[in-house]
């Protein structure tokens, strides 16, 4: 008799043993799953354009160790470890590699999503991959959120997942325009003829359209429109046609390869309008290295100049964090991809969740003002239907002892500009 | 009008020269082995780089570093050839057009690892700068270039025609059994012609940092116009090469300048269709 009832004892305190164990095990692993949320990160970490890609990725991996960490800094989420609205949980940031191309760009978000199990999307600097990669996030319903593409069309499409944190080349090319009215006004030096050169894909294309618009509604003449692959071997047919047009300034959108390409075959053939002003490729950390003396006195749109450090200390404090990681100060790829790290974490935080949906309304809701961040604008509030984000502006950069010195808005310059383009002769 | 026209027409022969060059290596290899060096650009981007690390490691010029270049150039093509090519020579055709892209992809990633994708340019070559005749501006480099891709290309002719050498490379192209059936040892002729062919496109690397940025996928954008040349200008055929690499610059310049620039390529490449559909072989191929 109490044999059986000892057993009946005994059996009775393993299970209930048993199931204390499995809902330890059980609480334990739901608890360690919270403490990681993976984004995925699009970029061409190899090919023509894998030097921008590093640098992008530099950028990123700097903002999530901000998140990640505590830091004594007005950033979002950087005195803190962590999201704290989810038990502190850390933000992992897993790479893609696009290779350049947009078909990659597609098929690696994709495996991002469905094998790897982000939660979100960032990237992917080229605009023609952007397109691609947020057409499969769209399709899938995850949120996507892009600091470094300029494409205009990349928040015209209606899509409800993607947004977009830096302004577009629409913005950088009125602010050539405006920059033109307002050099007119202050120097009293009129410029009335413009060429547009641009390379062929998403991003250049667009800008052509974009500059042809805005030249319309300045009041400029567009006196030659010429377009080209990024990777040409030589360019004196481009550079041909653009010395027959005979323009006052140049605007030519490109990446660094034509960039670096287009400055010594503008050189060698000695085509020197009144003004060259530029979008991206220019302002690569490799664009300087490689030209020397001979980028001097080119203008560049950007989003980042060191020299914003002397009126936001928050630039030259993060800057010193990106030296001290990588030896080297930061660019202006790498700060715009800065950005969609804090805007996705910071969502993620106040939605307290890592589902699609509530991310994305957390996104709608985002309001980031400008003095967390290191760019030059007001703040980060997106447009609600085209998810653009309504106070990205642009600045004008231009190279002067090769360096990026800020020249426009005026009220906002480091340096008076130098103009007009003082030619190449004398250069080292 | 007139003084682009003639600006847009040297810049045409200065390019096509250049290509001339890149693609002599490459029609020889061909030629000799029926092999298609996918790996040709990548040889070129070596050439570069042994040209760019002279430079800024020993400060030698990159015109004094072309024996450098022609000799490492060598020992790399004759080594690809021993150690990789020659085990896939009597396998099936399939194998031999993958294995020479195994070896581009190994050597252009390799130099990602090895040097970075970052871009380098030679900032103060001997020879830099523009001669301005007329209204003409002729890049120094450009020209010095053109003018060795002159010489080189009338030295692989002579070789070929007069050294006994080159005399069993064109035997051996002509027809590879009646060669070995003459004495010719045809494996060794093979690894030299993979050797010679390397080393032709590492000089013209040597000339190309003169004036062109330098990165590890450069191989890329001119390997692909090398082909072009080589068809178009007959397989095999050092003289085709020479000929239509000048063709295909002023195609591409002239084109470019007539039309519109976006089109250049296009315009090249249907100037070949064009050539093949009438001639298949190539202008100068047998």
């Amino acid at each position: 008799m109490g044999r059986k009832e000892d057993k009946m004892g005994t059996k009775k305190l393993w299970v209930a043993v048993f199931a204390f164990l499995l809902v330890l095990f059980l609480s334990v692993s739901v608890y360690a799953q919270t403490k990681v949320i993976k984004i995925g990160a699009v970029y061409p970490l190899t090919g023509n354009i894998a030097s921008t890609g590093l640098d992008c990725k530099r950028g990123a991996e700097l903002a999530v160790d901000i998140i990640n960490g505590k830091y004594d800094l007005n950033l979002p989420l950087a005195k803190v470890e962590g999201l704290p609205n989810l038990g502190g949980a850390k933000i992992e940031l897993v790479f893609a590699d696009t290779k350049g191309e947009p078909k990659n760009g597609m098929s690696e978000t994709e495996r991002l999503i469905s094998e790897e199990k982000v939660v979100a999307i960032i990237g992917a600097y080229q605009s023609s991959v952007t397109k691609t990669a947020s057409q499969a996030t769209e399709r899938l319903k995850v949120p996507y959120v892009c600091s470094d593409s300029s494409s205009p069309t990349l928040t015209e499409r209606g899509f409800q997942y993607f947004f977009r944190v830096s302004p577009h080349d629409g913005i950088f090319a009125r602010d050539q325009f405006q920059f033109l009215k307002d050099l007119e006004k202050k120097t009293g030096q009129k410029v009335s003829t413009i060429a547009l050169l641009y390379e062929n894909t998403e991003f250049g294309s667009n800008v052509g359209k974009e500059a042809t618009r805005y030249a319309k509604e300045f009041g400029y003449k567009i006196v030659a429109d010429v377009s080209y692959a990024a990777n040409a071997t030589d360019v004196t047919s481009e550079v041909g046609a653009l010395i027959k047009a005979k323009p006052d300034v140049l605007m030519h959108a490109s990446y660094i390869t034509d960039a670096i390409l287009f400055t010594k075959t503008f050189k060698e053939m000695n085509f020197a309008p009144k003004g060259i002003m530029t979008f991206a490729g220019y302002i690569e950390p490799a664009y300087l290295p490689a030209v020397k003396s001979d980028g001097n006195h080119i203008i560049i749109r950007s989003t980042f100049a060191l020299d914003l450090a002397k009126g936001k200390p928050l630039v030259g404090q993060v800057n010193e964090l990106f030296k001290k990681k990588y030896g080297l100060d930061m660019s202006e790829n790498a700060a715009r991809s800065f950005a969609a790290p804090f805007v996705l974490a910071d969502a993620i935080n106040r939605a307290k969740s890592t589902k699609s949906d509530d991310i994305v309304k957390a996104l709608l809701t985002t309001d980031i003002p400008g003095d967390q961040m290191i760019y030059p604008w007001k703040g980060i509030k997106f447009d609600p239907k085209t998810h653009q984000n309504i106070y990205a502006q642009g600045t004008l950069v231009q190279v002067q002892d090769e360096k990026y010195v800020t020249v426009w808005p005026f009220e906002a310059a480091a340096k008076a500009v130098i103009w007009p383009f003082p030619g190449w002769k004398g250069r080292k | 009008m007139s003084e682009q026209l003639l600006q847009q027409l040297v810049n045409g022969l200065l390019i096509g020269f250049m290509y001339a060059l890149i693609a002599i290596g490459l029609t020889l290899i061909w030629g000799v082995m029926n092999i298609v060096n996918f790996a040709h650009g990548d040889f070129l981007m070596l050439g570069m780089f042994t040209s760019f690390w002279l430079y800024t490691l020993y400060g030698l010029d990159p015109i004094l570093s072309i024996p450098f270049c022609t000799a490492l150039l060598f020992v790399i093509g004759v080594l690809i050839y021993r150690f990789v090519v020659s085990k896939v020579m009597s396998g099936p055709m399939l194998a031999q057009l993958v294995v020479t892209f195994g070896v581009s992809i190994f050597i252009s990633n390799l130099a990602v690892y090895l040097w970075t994708p970052d871009f380098r340019l030679i900032s103060k070559p001997l020879l830099s700068g523009t001669w301005v005749i007329g209204e003409v501006q002729l890049s120094i480099p450009k020209t010095v270039a053109s003018i060795g891709s002159v010489i080189v290309s009338l030295f692989v002719f002579l070789f070929l025609k007069k050294a006994k050498t080159g005399k069993a490379i064109l035997a051996t192209e002509m027809d590879r059994e009646a060669a070995l059936l003459m004495g010719v040892n045809t494996e060794r002729i093979n690894s030299f012609s993979f050797g010679m062919g390397a080393a032709l496109v590492g000089i013209a690397g040597a000339f190309l940092s003169t004036y062109y940025y330098i990165y590890p996928q450069v191989g890329g954008t001119f390997g692909l116009i090398a082909f072009c040349v080589v068809a178009l200008g007959g397989f095999g055929s050092i003289e085709g090469a020479f000929i239509a690499g000048i063709l295909v610059g002023l195609a591409q310049t002239l084109g470019g300048f007539f039309f519109d620039p976006a089109y250049k390529y296009a315009i090249v490449f249907m100037i070949y269709l064009i050539t093949v559909w009438i001639r298949p072989q190539g202008l100068l191929g047998w």
